[in-house]
């Protein structure tokens, strides 16, 4: 396999306190870099929801990586094949790098439709059924700057038996090997990386054989396929990556897929994790709600107030949470649910509230407007709530991230956890 | 005719020295063959470049775009509704955030109705008596009563800097003695507006000419209405799908009547022929919710029509809405890809409603220019040209419309 350029410089390596890091030589040109543990930009099909390149540029520092998926690109094949100049031109991303994956995190899809030579993606006209050629082809047209090679991640529901693991490891293993084939042929693909996608469920071996067959071949980095929240309990999550980083080389980022909670980003950022999506801006953004977590550890006693622990209340809706994790033989958590790290805006309480979302935010959204006249949009069914809460909810995501990386620079990482898990469970103890 | 018009005119004229109304009305530049006129409408906010095209924010937002964006294209005044926002947050509310302006944070000029058309038109049983409107409120099932008094104790606490009179709103279809009675009425609407408003030194009350299709009638209305020292007038009752050709008609013979040195907004037009057509014919100002309401289904406005992104013709179509538009949307976005992405995300109608918002504004613009160079004639030959694939094709209103301002469509 042709050597990528993407490069992964490791600052600090603290066993069990994460990696802090660079990553470097990204795009074509190798012009881009991310630092790490970092977040990759969410998009729906190449825009992330809601935002025009306008309203998307009013954010100071956005992460240079974009990611696609093949469940918004898969159906717009043919006519990408027509453009010819690949999907970032196609879409009018002009300074980005384009990472493509196969499915939506933000949405879950119906299972049972994997065979032992396919995976299917779910677009707007329903199902499309892909084989390692396809999916080549597909890549050939999109033309990203990095792909996730096609896997069977089906092993997250409960009951998965451990044939069915098995199973999942050896397809995609195998889809693998075919891919990086394919890739080595493809003029179209010379420079492209590819990430290998490392399965095995809630079974530690399998976790591990699959990190280490995985690690043999060329690849630049790996996904963590079928660890999504509530696919499992957390501890057990936290474990079975603690197991599988182990297995790879240190050299190599490692993404992981399906996770976006601060909670859940913190313990796996220990657990060796360096990248995540940020899907989880775009779901509290579609119930109509608010990031507004503190995760300032600034001496600064002024910047400390930053976010006031006022607006970090809970609300009965998360009460019922327990409620849907009994559903059938899923123990997916209803991802509409609120948690504990945002503010309902549609609640009555902030009909009169005329504060910014977060005090000393410098989102737009934040500068300009009031919690009272979000309130009203959301009410009214206004187009503009989603596009003024997705610029909040993305900026105050990205900070965390950037507050991540100072905290594990500066050796503050469990005061990072304090401020952001410990007020938390403060609120909960104070409802309780 | 042309008696009656000059003596309208001094005596309005009169009357904008006395009155101390926050507008000021500059005509920049009067077409020598129409009735167009170019003029710099000041208003509390900043000054408003006429003809101009407003769009509507119905309830305090601008459908998805930002105000900063909305800015961005050059909108210098807005429209909000009365009846939304009266019900929801509610004038109280709106008054603790610094009127509308503070609580969308949008610094340039607004406009709100009386809120009287929403309700005869969304409210199933709203019943006029000489008080007001009476309705049910959709939201709690209450009865409300709208009177003059309350619209414009709304409208205060909006703080818009116009204001629309309550008025009996018929529709343009209706005829025999209800028009009449509705048109008498809102004459004597229009004086409790008047002189309830409680900040006529900031905010700009506009009278509503009514009367319906009836030239009788909307002549009565016009010499009762412009003895009042109100600050503009709008044209009112029409573009309800009355016949273009009784439409046109009324607007002339309003505008024949409305002094010349005051703004003349006609109410609920928007469409590219009629914007054109009524400039013609003397109009300054127009709002409509179609070019909002359209983008959101992906029909996009190009001088030749429309186009509907969403229709598989356009799948593959790599260039833009419209290769000669200067918007966000047309410089970084393909039909192909908004036809794409209209299956993936609301952004999509968010890149078409900023496109022909922007198509709307540059559209007025034009027409400002050419008149102010003194083509604004040619101007007309040109967009009736590239609006329709040919002659036979101009609807025969817009011939004979404008034909009554000395316009021959070749
Ligand atoms: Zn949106
Ligand atoms: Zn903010
Ligand atoms: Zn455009």
């Amino acid at each position: 396999m042709a050597a990528g350029r993407m490069k992964l410089e490791l600052f600090r390596v603290v066993q069990g306190t994460g990696r802090l890091g660079v990553l470097t030589g990204l795009g074509r040109t190798g012009q881009h870099s991310l630092e790490v543990p970092g977040c990759l930009l969410y998009s729906h099909c190449g825009t992330v929801p809601h935002l025009t390149q306008d309203t998307l540029h009013t954010l100071s520092t956005l992460p240079s990586v974009t990611q696609i998926t093949l469940s918004n690109i898969a159906e717009h094949q043919e006519v990408l094949e027509a453009f010819k100049d690949g999907f970032k031109k196609f879409s009018g991303l002009h300074d980005t790098v384009l990472y493509c994956s196969l499915h939506d995190p933000a949405t879950s899809f119906p299972t049972g439709h994997t065979t032992y030579k396919t995976v299917s993606v779910w677009g707007s006209g329903g199902r499309i059924e892909l084989t390692v050629e396809k999916f080549m082809d597909l890549q050939k047209t999109i033309q990203p700057d990095w792909y996730q090679s096609m896997a069977d991640g089906e092993t997250w529901q409960t009951n998965t038996s451990r044939k069915r693991v098995r199973k999942s490891v050896d397809r995609t293993l195998a889809h693998l090997d075919e891919c990086l084939l394919l890739h080595q042929k493809s003029q179209e693909l010379e420079g492209v990386e590819i990430f290998g996608v490392v399965e095995g469920g809630d079974i530690q071996e399998e976790r591990v054989r699959s990190a280490r067959e995985t690690a043999k071949r060329p690849v630049a980095g790996f996904c963590l396929d079928g660890l999504q929240t509530g696919s499992m309990d957390k501890a057990l999550r936290t474990q079975l990556i603690s197991a599988v980083t182990k297995e790879l080389p240190d050299d190599k980022p490692r993404l992981l897929q399906g996770v976006g909670q601060p909670d859940e980003v913190l313990a796996c950022v220990e657990a060796g994790v360096d990248l995540f999506e940020s899907f989880f801006p775009f779901q509290v953004t579609e119930r109509g709600c608010a990031l507004c977590f503190s995760f300032d550890i600034s001496p600064d006693p002024e910047r400390a107030g930053r976010a006031p622990p006022a607006v970090l209340e809970l609300h009965k809706e998360t009460d019922a949470a327990g409620e849907t994790q009994q559903n059938g033989d899923h123990i997916i958590d209803d991802q509409t649910q609120m948690t504990s790290f945002e503010i309902n805006l549609k609640d009555k309480r902030y009909q009169d509230d005329f504060r910014p979302l977060v005090e000393g935010c410098g989102c737009y959204c934040c500068k300009n407007h009031q919690r009272a006249y979000l309130h009203h949009l959301l009410v009214t069914n206004e187009l503009l709530a989603g596009v003024l809460l997705m610029i909040h909810n993305t900026a105050h995501y990205h900070g965390f991230f950037g507050a991540l990386r100072g905290a594990l620079a500066n050796d503050k990482l469990d005061l990072l956890k304090r401020r952001v898990l410990g007020e938390r469970d403060e609120q909960i103890k104070t409802k309780l | 005719m042309a008696a009656e018009n000059s003596s309208s005119i001094n005596m309005s004229a009169q009357k904008a020295i006395s009155a101390v109304s926050p507008l000021t009305l500059r005509i920049i530049a009067e077409c020598p063959v129409t009735k167009a006129r170019a003029c710099d409408l000041i208003l509390p906010h900043c000054a408003v470049s006429t003809p101009v095209f407003m769009p509507v924010g119905t309830q305090g937002t601008m459908k998805g775009i930002t105000v900063d964006q909305l800015e961005g294209l050059g909108c210098q005044i807005c429209l909000g509704n009365t009846y939304h926002l009266g019900m929801r947050p509610g004038p109280d509310l709106i008054d603790k955030a610094n009127g509308l302006h503070g609580f969308m944070n949008w610094k340039r000029n607004l406009l709100t109705d009386s809120g009287g058309f929403q309700m005869v038109s969304l409210v199933e049983l709203s019943e006029v008596t000489e008080e007001g409107v009476k309705f049910k409120s959709p939201y709690d099932g209450k009865e409300i009563l709208l009177t003059p008094e309350k619209s414009i104790g709304i409208q205060n606490s909006l703080g818009s800097d116009i204001m629309m009179q309550l008025d009996d709103v018929v529709s343009s279809t209706v005829t025999g003695p209800r028009v009449e009675e509705a048109m008498h009425r809102s004459i004597r609407w229009l004086d409790r507006c008047i002189a309830a408003n409680k900040k006529p030194d900031k905010q700009n009350l506009f009278a509503i000419i009514q009367g319906g299709l009836n030239s009788e009638l909307r002549k009565t209305c016009l010499d009762e209405m412009t003895k009042r020292d109100v600050p503009g007038f709008a044209i009112g009752g029409l573009s309800g799908g009355e016949e273009k050709d009784d439409f046109w008609r009324m607007v002339t013979l309003s505008t024949d009547h409305l002094p010349r040195e005051k703004p003349r907004y006609l109410m609920g037009v928007g469409y590219a022929v009629d914007l054109v057509v009524c400039v013609a014919l003397g109009c300054d100002m127009f709002d409509c919710v179609f070019p909002t309401r359209t983008a959101r289904f992906g029909s996009a406005l190009v001088p030749w029509g429309a186009i509907q992104l969403r229709s598989k013709q356009y799948a593959k179509d790599f260039q833009p809405i419209d290769p000669d538009c200067d918007c966000p949307t047309c410089k970084r976005h393909s039909r192909a890809y908004l036809h794409a992405l209209f299956k993936s995300d609301t952004a999509a109608m968010h890149h078409v409603t900023i496109h022909n918002i922007a198509y709307q504004l540059t559209l007025m613009l034009s027409v400002r220019r050419s008149i102010v160079e003194g083509r604004f004639p040619e101007f007309i030959q040109t967009f009736m040209k590239q609006m329709f694939p040919s002659r036979d094709q101009y609807p025969s209103w817009a011939v004979d419309a404008l034909a009554s301002v000395n316009i021959t469509l070749e």
